[in-house]
C-alpha cells in the first residue's frame, strides 16, 4: 500500500500517521494546496487543528484543493481514513454520516481508551476479530459523535458502526458509545481514537492501532493482487 | 547635550521616563549616552531594554556566579535557549520561562502565550520542539475562588496552545500556597531536538544582509508588557493592564514554526530570533549586539494589524507569533517564497550595517538613532542589599488537622490535599502523546521520558518547593536541585544540564534580596556538586502584591539521558512478593513538611543540613540499578514523606503493600517527615541486597494485596487501596 497523508496548515499528527503507515507499506505527505494525490492507494486525513479550526472543526479544511481530489477519490471507491480532526473533516465533507460535537464535559481529554470492534468485516478492521478489545489513545475536545436517531438505527443495521468505546469507557458522551463509523460503501472510515499513536507499546500504550493500518494494507494489496 | 534628536517633535521628559519605569538617574544616563535627550521612539525603546525583564539589572551579577560549563553543554546562557549534546549527532535545546504577571491578569491568554513564547525560543535555535512541561503555583483552592479560577483557566490556556500546535505536554508540577493568592506563577519549559551541527545563533551577521520579519502582523497588543507588567509589583488596578497581555494564536505559531524550521533546513538564513517581550525593539537590538553590527530598520514596511500606529508603538508591540531572520540579499526571494508557502507574511524590513547604531526609519524619515551598545549593554547593574529578615515573612496558615492526628487520618488527609492529590485531572487536558516519543506518561514515573531515535531516551524533570525555600533559601534550593536529579535517577537518567526560573518578590527589598542571593548560592553549589551545568534560564522578580511577596520559588528544570528507553523506571509497585525498601541516607523531619502545613505549624527558621555527597551517591546507585533493570519500581520520597510515597507506589501500580517499620521514637516524623535523599524501591530481594552494597538500604516491607498495611512502634494501620484512591482523586472535583 502506498498511503498519502494530507497535511493542512495546523495538522499535528501527520508525521505520526506517515510513520505508522510505513510500518505496513509506503507513505508520503500530500500538501493541502495541491490537488494532485500522486497516485496513492489510500488517503489518510490526520489529526490536528486544520487551519486552526477557529471556525467549526473541519469546516474550512473540506474546501482545501486537496480535499476536492480526496472526495472524488472516495466517490470512486478509494480507501480514505480520517483520524480525529480527519474524521471531523470527512463528516464536514459529507463523506461520512453524522457530526462531531464538543465533548459533554467541554474539556480536552487525553486518555488511553478501551474500544470494541463492532464490525470486523471492513477494509479498516479486517485484521481484527469481531468483539475484539483494542486499547488506543484518544485526545480531543470535539469528539461526541452525533447523528439523528433514525440514521443511527440505519447505520447499526448496515454495519456502519465500526468501533465503540467499551461499556463504561465513553470519554465524550458520544451517542451509542460510537468511536468510529464508515460510509455505506465501506471505503471511508473515520474514528476519534488515534491508531497512529498506538503502533508501538513503548510509546503508544499498546500496538493495537497497527491493526487498522494492517487492515488497509491487506485490503489494498489484496485488491491490487486480484 | 546640545544635539537635537532625529524627528524631535515634542520631546518627552524625565517624568515620562519615570512613568515608563525608568529611574531619574537612568534617564540622565541615557541622555549622557546619546549626547542629547531621547525622543519618544528612543525613550520607549530604552525603557524596555533597560527594564528588569530585559536587562536583568538586579540579578545579572548573581547569575554570573552560576556554573555554566560542562562536558555536555553545546550552548550556554545568552542565546534563546541552552543546548546539550544527547548523542547520535543530536542536540537537546531547553529552557524554562515565566509568564506570571500576564497569567495573574488574564490566566488563559497569559498561560497560552507563555507556552508560545518558550516554544519560539526553542525553534529559534534550530530545534524542533518535542515537549512542554509546566510549573504552576496558585493560592489555596479550598478557600479561594480566585485560585480555582486561575488554575482552571491557566491549565486550559496551556492545553489550548500546546495541544493545538502539536507539541506534547509531558509533565509538570503544581502547588497551592496562600502567598501565591494574588500573584500566581505560570512557568513553562520546552525542549527541542535538532542536529547539533546546525544550532542557530541570533547574532546578526554580514553587513548588507537583509532583515526579514515574518509571522503575524503587528498590532497594538502587549504594548509595555516587559516594563509595565513584568517589572513591577501587581496592584489593585491590574484589570486596566489587560490590554498589555497578548493574545495567542497557536495556528499562527504552528505555521511560524514549520516555516522557521524549513528556512533552517534549507540553509537560507544566517541568524534567527524570536520576538518576545519588548517585540522588535528587543529582538533587533539583541541581534545587532550579539553580532556587533548596526541595523537600519523601517517601521513603514512592517505589516500592521491596524492603521495609524505610531513608530514607537510598532517598535514596542508585543504581538505574538513573529520572528526575525537575517539572510543574504541573494537568498531573499527564496526566503520570502518559503514564508509564502506557510502563509506567514515575510517582509524585508531592514538591513545590517557597520554603524554600530540601531537606526529606526519611518519611510525616509529617521525617527530614532541609538548606539546598540547603549541600548543593550549599558543599562546599569545594581547591587542587591540583602538582609536576613528579622521576623518571619510568611504567617502560618490555618490548621485543617489537629496536632494529635493519627497516621491513618494523616495519610488520607495528605493524599487528599491539593499539593499531593493526583494531577491526572490536569494532565488529561494536555496532549502528552503527539509526536510518538512519550515513553512514560504523567504519573507513571518520577520524570518524563522521551524516546530518542537511537533507542536511548531523555529524562526530564521540573521541580520547585517554595515553602521549603522560604524556610531556608539556601538549603531549600539545594534540595530542589537534588530532587530533580533524584527524579531523573528514578527513570535511570543522568543529568546533562539545568535550566531555572527564579521567581521572587521585589529584589529592591532587603529580605527578598537575601532570599534571592541565598537561593542562587544554593543553586550554584548543588549544580556544581552534581557536576552538571546551568545552560539557561529566566528571572521573574516583583512577584508580590498588597498582601506581600510570594514564597521564593526557584523552579529547576533538568534534562538527562538514559541509555535504553525500554528500561526507563516506573514508580508503581507491580509484582506481588517483591521486597520494598528505602534506599539512601534519609533523615526526615517534620519542619516545613506538608503535614505541618496541614496542622497549621509555622515555617521553621532553617532546614536541616544536607550531606550532598551522600545524596549524590544514593542517586548514582539507584540510577545504575534502574538502568540494569534490577528494580521493579523506584520513587523519590518528597512531599508528604515516606508513607505518601509508598501510597503513591501502590496507587500507580494498583497493588497494595505490607510494611513493618519496627520501633520508632518519632513515628509521625518517620512516616511523614520530609528531606532529600530517600527513595522507595521495590524488586526481587536479591536485587535489593545488591543495591545495599552501594547505598544504605532499609528493607521494610513486601508488595501484595489490596491494602496498604503498616506496623510502626507497635501500632498498626491498614487502609484499602480503594480508600486511598478516592482520597487521591480529590482534585477531580475542581474540574467537573
Amino acid at each position: 500500500m502506498r498511503a498519502g497523508v494530507v497535511r493542512f496548515p495546523g495538522s499535528c499528527d501527520d508525521v505520526d500517521a506517515v510513520l505508522a503507515a510505513r510500518l505496513v507499506g509506503e507513505a508520503e505527505l500530500l500538501w493541502h494546496a495541491d490537488p494532485d494525490l500522486h497516485d496513492v492507494d489510500a488517503v489518510i486525513v490526520p489529526g490536528g487543528f486544520s487551519y486552526g479550526d477557529y471556525l467549526r472543526v473541519g469546516a474550512i479544511a473540506r474546501f482545501a484543493p486537496v480535499m476536492e481530489s480526496v472526495i472524488a477519490f472516495a466517490r470512486e471507491g478509494g480507501l480514505v481514513l480520517g483520524i480525529c480532526n480527519g474524521f471531523q473533516v470527512l463528516c464536514e465533507a459529507g463523506l461520512l454520516p453524522g457530526a462531531l460535537l464538543p465533548n459533554d464535559h467541554l474539556r480536552f481529554r487525553c486518555a488511553q481508551a478501551d474500544l470494541e470492534v463492532v464490525n470486523a468485516d471492513t477494509a479498516f478492521t479486517r485484521a481484527c476479530e469481531p468483539g475484539q478489545r483494542l486499547s488506543i489513545p484518544i485526545k480531543h475536545t470535539t469528539g461526541r459523535y452525533y447523528a439523528p436517531e433514525a440514521d443511527l438505527e440505519q447505520m447499526e443495521s448496515s454495519g456502519q458502526v465500526v468501533l465503540r468505546y467499551a461499556p463504561g469507557a465513553n470519554p465524550n458522551g458520544s451517542l451509542r458509545d460510537i468511536a468510529g463509523v464508515c460510509n455505506p460503501e465501506g471505503n471511508v472510515f473515520g474514528l476519534m481514537p488515534h491508531p497512529e499513536h498506538a503502533v508501538d507499546e513503548l510509546t503508544g500504550g499498546s500496538a493495537d492501532g497497527l491493526r487498522i493500518f494492517a487492515s488497509m494494507a491487506e485490503a489494498v494489496d489484496g485488491r491490487v493482487a486480484a | 547635550m546640545g544635539a537635537s534628536p532625529p524627528d524631535a517633535g515634542v520631546l518627552p521628559g524625565v517624568e515620562d521616563a519615570v512613568a515608563l519605569g525608568l529611574t531619574r538617574a537612568e534617564y540622565d544616563l541615557i541622555c549622557d549616552k546619546l549626547g542629547r535627550a531621547p525622543n519618544q521612539v528612543e525613550l520607549a525603546m530604552f525603557s524596555l531594554l533597560w527594564s528588569e525583564h530585559c536587562a536583568y539589572k538586579h540579578s545579572k551579577k548573581l547569575l554570573r556566579t552560576l556554573p555554566t560549563e560542562g562536558r555536555h553543554v553545546l550552548m550556554g546562557p545568552g542565546e534563546n535557549a541552552g543546548a546539550v549534546d544527547v548523542g547520535g549527532g543530536l542536540a537537546c535545546a531547553f529552557k524554562v520561562e515565566s509568564h506570571n504577571h500576564p497569567s495573574a491578569v488574564e490566566p488563559f491568554q497569559g498561560a497560552a502565550t507563555g507556552v508560545g513564547g518558550i516554544l519560539r525560543d526553542i525553534f529559534a535555535i534550530g530545534a524542533r520542539p518535542v515537549a512542554v512541561l509546566d510549573s504552576l503555583r496558585f493560592g489555596d483552592p479550598e478557600t479561594s475562588e480566585r485560585a480555582r479560577y486561575l488554575l482552571d483557566r491557566a491549565v486550559a490556556g496551556i492545553g489550548h496552545y500546546g495541544n493545538s500546535i502539536g507539541v506534547p505536554t509531558i509533565g509538570g508540577e503544581v502547588y497551592f500556597e496562600p502567598p501565591y493568592e494574588q500573584n500566581c506563577l505560570v512557568n513553562a519549559m520546552a525542549l527541542g531536538l535538532g542536529g547539533k551541527d546546525r544550532l542557530m545563533t541570533s547574532a546578526a551577521a554580514g553587513v548588507g544582509n537583509v532583515l526579514v520579519l515574518f509571522g503575524a502582523s503587528t498590532g497594538r497588543d502587549g504594548i509595555g508588557g516587559a516594563s509595565v507588567l513584568a517589572s513591577a509589583e501587581l496592584g489593585e488596578a491590574d484589570e486596566d493592564k489587560r490590554p498589555t497581555v497578548q493574545v495567542g494564536d497557536p495556528f499562527a505559531e504552528k505555521k511560524l514554526m514549520e516555516c522557521s524550521l524549513e528556512l533552517l533546513d534549507r540553509g537560507l538564513i544566517v541568524s534567527l530570533q524570536d520576538l518576545g517581550a519588548a517585540g522588535l525593539t528587543s529582538s533587533a537590538s539583541e541581534m545587532a549586539s550579539k553580532g556587533e553590527v548596526g541595523i537600519d530598520l523601517d517601521v513603514a514596511r512592517v505589516p500592521l494589524r491596524e492603521a495609524g500606529m505610531e513608530p514607537f508603538e510598532i517598535m514596542v508591540s508585543e504581538s505574538q507569533e513573529r520572528m526575525l531572520c537575517v539572510c543574504e540579499p541573494g537568498r531573499l526571494d527564496e526566503v520570502l517564497a518559503v514564508c509564502s508557502t506557510w502563509e506567514v507574511h515575510g517582509t524585508a524590513i531592514g538591513e545590517i550595517t557597520a554603524s554600530g547604531h540601531m537606526r529606526v526609519f519611518d519611510g525616509d524619515r529617521l525617527v530614532g538613532d541609538m548606539p546598540v551598545a547603549a541600548l543593550v549593554d549599558d543599562c546599569p547593574l545594581y547591587d542587591l542589599a540583602p538582609e536576613r529578615p528579622a521576623a518571619p515573612l510568611y504567617p502560618a496558615g490555618p490548621p485543617v488537622l489537629a496536632p494529635e492526628v493519627g497516621p491513618a487520618e494523616a495519610l488520607l488527609a495528605l493524599l487528599r490535599s491539593p499539593n499531593i492529590a493526583s494531577r491526572l485531572p490536569l494532565f488529561r487536558q494536555y496532549d502528552w502523546l503527539v509526536q510518538s516519543r512519550t515513553v512514560r506518561r504523567p504519573e507513571e514515573a518520577d520524570a518524563a521520558v522521551l524516546l530518542l531515535p537511537d533507542g536511548s531516551a531523555l529524562g526530564v524533570s521540573i521541580d520547585g518547593n517554595g515553602r521549603r525555600v522560604a524556610a531556608d533559601p539556601y538549603r531549600g534550593t539545594v534540595e530542589v536541585v537534588l530532587e530533580c536529579a533524584a527524579n531523573l535517577a528514578c527513570v535511570g537518567a543522568e543529568p546533562l544540564g539545568v535550566t531555572n526560573n527564579l521567581n521572587f518578590g521585589n529584589p529592591e527589598k532587603p529580605p527578598i534580596a537575601w532570599q534571592l542571593t541565598e537561593a542562587v548560592r544554593g543553586l550554584g553549589d548543588a549544580v556544581r556538586a552534581l557536576e552538571t551545568a546551568v545552560v539557561g534560564g529566566n528571572v521573574s522578580l516583583y512577584n508580590e502584591g498588597a498582601a506581600g511577596p510570594i514564597y521564593p520559588t526557584p523552579v529547576i528544570g533538568m534534562v538527562g539521558r538514559l541509555p535504553d528507553a525500554r528500561r526507563a523506571g516506573r514508580l508503581g509497585f507491580a509484582r506481588p512478593g517483591d521486597a520494598v525498601a528505602i534506599a539512601g541516607e534519609f533523615h526526615p523531619s517534620l519542619g516545613a513538611s506538608e503535614l505541618h502545613k496541614l496542622c497549621g505549624a509555622p515555617l521553621p527558621d532553617g532546614l536541616p543540613g544536607v550531606d550532598v555527597g551522600a545524596v549524590r551517591s544514593a542517586i548514582e546507585a539507584v540510577r545504575d540499578a534502574v538502568r540494569d533493570g534490577a528494580l521493579t519500581s523506584c520513587h523519590d520520597i518528597a512531599e508528604g514523606g515516606l508513607l505518601v510515597a509508598v501510597a503513591e507506589c501502590c496507587l500507580a501500580g494498583g497493588i497494595g503493600a505490607t510494611l513493618d517499620l519496627g520501633p520508632s521514637e518519632e513515628p509521625m516524623a518517620r512516616l511523614f517527615g520530609e528531606g532529600p535523599g530517600g527513595f522507595v524501591v521495590s524488586g526481587p530481594r536479591a536485587a535489593l541486597d545488591a543495591l545495599a552494597a552501594r547505598v544504605p538500604l532499609d528493607l521494610f516491607g513486601e508488595v501484595g494485596g489490596d491494602a496498604l498495611s503498616v506496623t510502626i512502634a507497635g501500632r498498626s494501620l491498614s487502609l484499602p487501596l480503594a480508600e486511598l484512591r478516592a482520597a487521591h482523586a480529590e482534585l477531580a472535583r475542581l474540574f467537573p
